[in-house]
């Protein structure tokens, strides 16, 4: 394992609904992720696990506190750096897939790589291995309208791995899936983080789920109120 | 290339956002080709008959100048000898200005008659003419000659005919000249020697004219204006034309000339003489051809606002309906300048299309307004692009608050967006 990829360091989060009230979402949060982890956040709506996300995935300031991702302090970034660096870091994997719904799925993975300024040919070549690898090559040039539930999250995780992202952030993956295409998927970020040896941090309520990841962390209230090991199947093996 | 895509998927909604646009483009296409093809055939009338030519009139005291001079013919048919210009007072205007005057060309109108031989006929349009009739009107001698003082004061019974008139009438190919022809008229018949054959040119100016076959096509028939005076109900002239020298100032001289007429018809009370020139009749044609260009040029910005003001609506419509759309991209890198440009050239792209479809609409509806006025289509290929690179603008302005709006979308507000 390497170093760490992910390092918060008493992080606050605090949203201003009019003077003087203030809510306070997140309250001193410190942890780390290493290279290679698979790591579940979980906790029950309301608990300030969608804000910590945010702030991971870049989307989102914090209050205070630090945040490195990948060696790169992000947490006083500028909007068009944080665009850049969700670009090329995150790789994000959302519940609702999120495909843009006028194009085919093959340009869906290419656009992470037109915002990072690769020209064409590159883009079409690595979205198509992309493709490939999630087993999507026999329907690249489908709309997303024309997918599976399961199919769109497959695209969607090619699409996230397109720039070779540090992290792979997915938020709450299987939620809108039965549970067999949702065990598909699963086992697609297994293997992802397996065999490419990816960083995943997976979102979910779950409990399930977040005990198939190698460490699971709690939050609620805005604090980390457990950080423990999970159990991987021994199906999954190491 | 998104922008086309989402344009086919609402083909409907698209084409009545254009529609402002379409026809804020089409009407200015339009009347630019329909004034163009007009100031053409106008300017083309105007400059053969001589913009060094002035034309004198007798016109009722309250009775619009232009106008009146233009019709060269009085409403109230009831004028008497008394109030006309007699020869005389033309002869003296003629040598008090004769360093000026290069001709000066009298003209009575006699009525439409049918030349006939045999089985054969001509329409013929029989005219009454002085001899510098030729020159003021850019007659083209075919054959023989024109009329000429002599014929005039002697009241030869002679004619100038068309060549047109010539070709119904001599289908043998014989020389027309000192033929005899009888023209009948109102059950009269008078019969005339032919000294010469002019060209017949069709005038584009006379709008709405019919057009008629060759055989039945009456062309105007010249005889001395004196001849053509016998029974009629004036000897007098309520107009004339005068032919300038070419180094004379046209304007100055046409000052001149309405002083001089002025001084003649100051102790007139129903009667005045108007004086003017080819030049100010073609401008204030072209004038009034201005007017109607600032008018439709109003409707259209109207109609382009109107239509970028819908570009703008359903611009606005596109980013709430794609708000989840930006958040992703946003989430996936995308800056927001990105996001700005992409919506913009979606909105330009709208209304370049919705341009390109005005410019042909206007073309079409031009084509028309032109085959109605028998003028013919000119179109002004840098109007055209002026268009375009016109609702190209439309396309940026209108654009560019609801691209704002699209790029200044926070990304998690936006993809949580239901």
């Amino acid at each position: 394992m390497g170093g760490n990829i992910i390092e918060m360091k008493h992080i606050v989060k605090n949203f201003y609904i009019g003077t003087p009230n203030e809510l306070h979402i997140i309250k001193d949060v410190s942890f780390t992720v290493r290279e290679g982890d698979f790591v579940s956040i979980v906790g029950v709506s309301g608990s300030g696990k969608s804000t910590l996300m945010n702030m991971i995935g870049v989307l989102d300031r914090p209050t205070g506190g630090e945040y490195l991702l990948d060696g790169i302090d992000v947490s006083r970034m500028s909007e068009n750096d944080m665009s850049d660096v969700r670009n090329r870091k995150i790789g994000f994997v959302f519940q609702t897939f999120n495909l843009i719904p006028r194009s085919s799925a093959l340009k869906n993975v290419e656009l992470p790589m037109l915002y990072a300024g690769m020209d064409g040919r590159a883009r079409s070549r690595r979205a198509k291995e992309l493709m490939e690898l999630v087993e999507m090559g026999d329907r690249m040039d489908h709309l997303p309208s024309e997918l599976s539930g399961g199919q769109k999250q497959r695209v969607a995780i090619a699409r996230a791995l397109a720039n070779d992202p540090a992290i792979i952030l997915a938020d709450e993956p299987t939620g809108a899936l039965d549970s067999a295409t949702g065990r598909m998927v699963m086992d697609l970020f297994h293997r992802v983080h397996r065999e490419d040896g990816k960083t995943v941090v997976l979102i979910t309520h779950n409990r399930e789920l977040a005990a198939e990841t190698d460490r699971i962390i709690t939050i609620r209230d805005g604090r980390i109120v457990s950080d423990q090991p999970g159990a991987p199947r021994a199906a999954e093996g190491r | 290339m998104l922008a086309v895509a989402g344009l086919k998927s609402n083909k409907v909604r698209s084409l009545l956002t254009m529609l402002g646009i379409i026809i804020g483009i089409g009407s200015v296409i339009a009347i630019v080709s329909i004034g163009n093809a007009l100031t053409a055939s106008v300017s083309d009338t105007m400059s053969a008959l001589g913009a060094n030519n002035i034309r004198v009139a007798v016109v009722p005291e309250q009775e619009d100048n232009t106008v009146a001079t233009m019709r060269g013919n009085l409403t109230q048919s009831r004028i008497d000898d008394s109030d006309l210009i007699s020869m005389e007072q033309i002869q003296k205007f003629q040598e008090r200005y004769s360093g000026q005057i290069a001709d000066i060309s009298l003209t009575e109108s006699v009525g439409d008659g049918k030349v006939r031989d045999g089985r054969l006929y001509a329409n013929v349009g029989i005219t009454g003419v002085s001899a510098g009739y030729r020159s003021i009107n850019n007659i083209t001698l075919e054959k023989g000659r024109f009329l000429n003082d002599r014929d005039v004061d002697r009241m030869r019974r002679v004619a100038v005919v068309s060549d047109r008139m010539v070709s119904n009438l001599f289908k043998n190919g014989e020389d027309p000249l000192g033929k005899e022809i009888d023209v009948d008229r109102d059950d009269e018949v008078d019969t005339y020697l032919i000294v010469g054959v002019y060209r017949y040119e069709e005038s584009s100016m006379i709008i709405g004219a019919q057009t008629q076959s060759d055989q039945d096509i009456t062309t105007p028939l010249y005889i001395p204006v004196s001849v053509a005076k016998v029974g009629a109900d004036n000897q007098n002239y309520q107009s004339f034309s005068v032919k300038t020298k070419s180094d004379v100032d046209t304007a100055a001289f046409t000052e001149q000339t309405q002083k001089y007429f002025n001084d003649l018809y100051q102790n007139n009370g129903n009667y005045k003489c108007t004086v003017i020139n080819m030049e100010s009749i073609l401008s204030s044609a072209t004038s009034m051809l201005d007017t109607i260009s600032v008018a439709v040029a109003a409707i259209a910005a109207i109609a382009l606002l109107v239509g970028g003001i819908g570009v703008m609506n359903i611009m606005l419509v596109s980013v709430t309906e794609r708000t989840r759309e930006i958040g992703t991209r946003k989430a996936l890198g995308a800056r927001s300048s990105y996001i700005r440009v992409q919506f913009i050239v979606e909105s330009v792209i709208i209304c370049v299309i919705g341009g390109a479809i005005g410019v042909l609409f206007g073309i079409g509806l031009a084509a028309v307004g032109v085959y109605l006025l028998k003028a013919s289509l000119v179109v002004s290929a840098p109007v055209i692009l002026i268009s375009v690179g016109f609702s190209m603008l439309i396309g940026v302005f209108f654009g560019y608050y609801p691209a704002n709006k699209a790029a200044s979308l926070d990304p998690i507000e936006a993809l949580r967006y239901e």
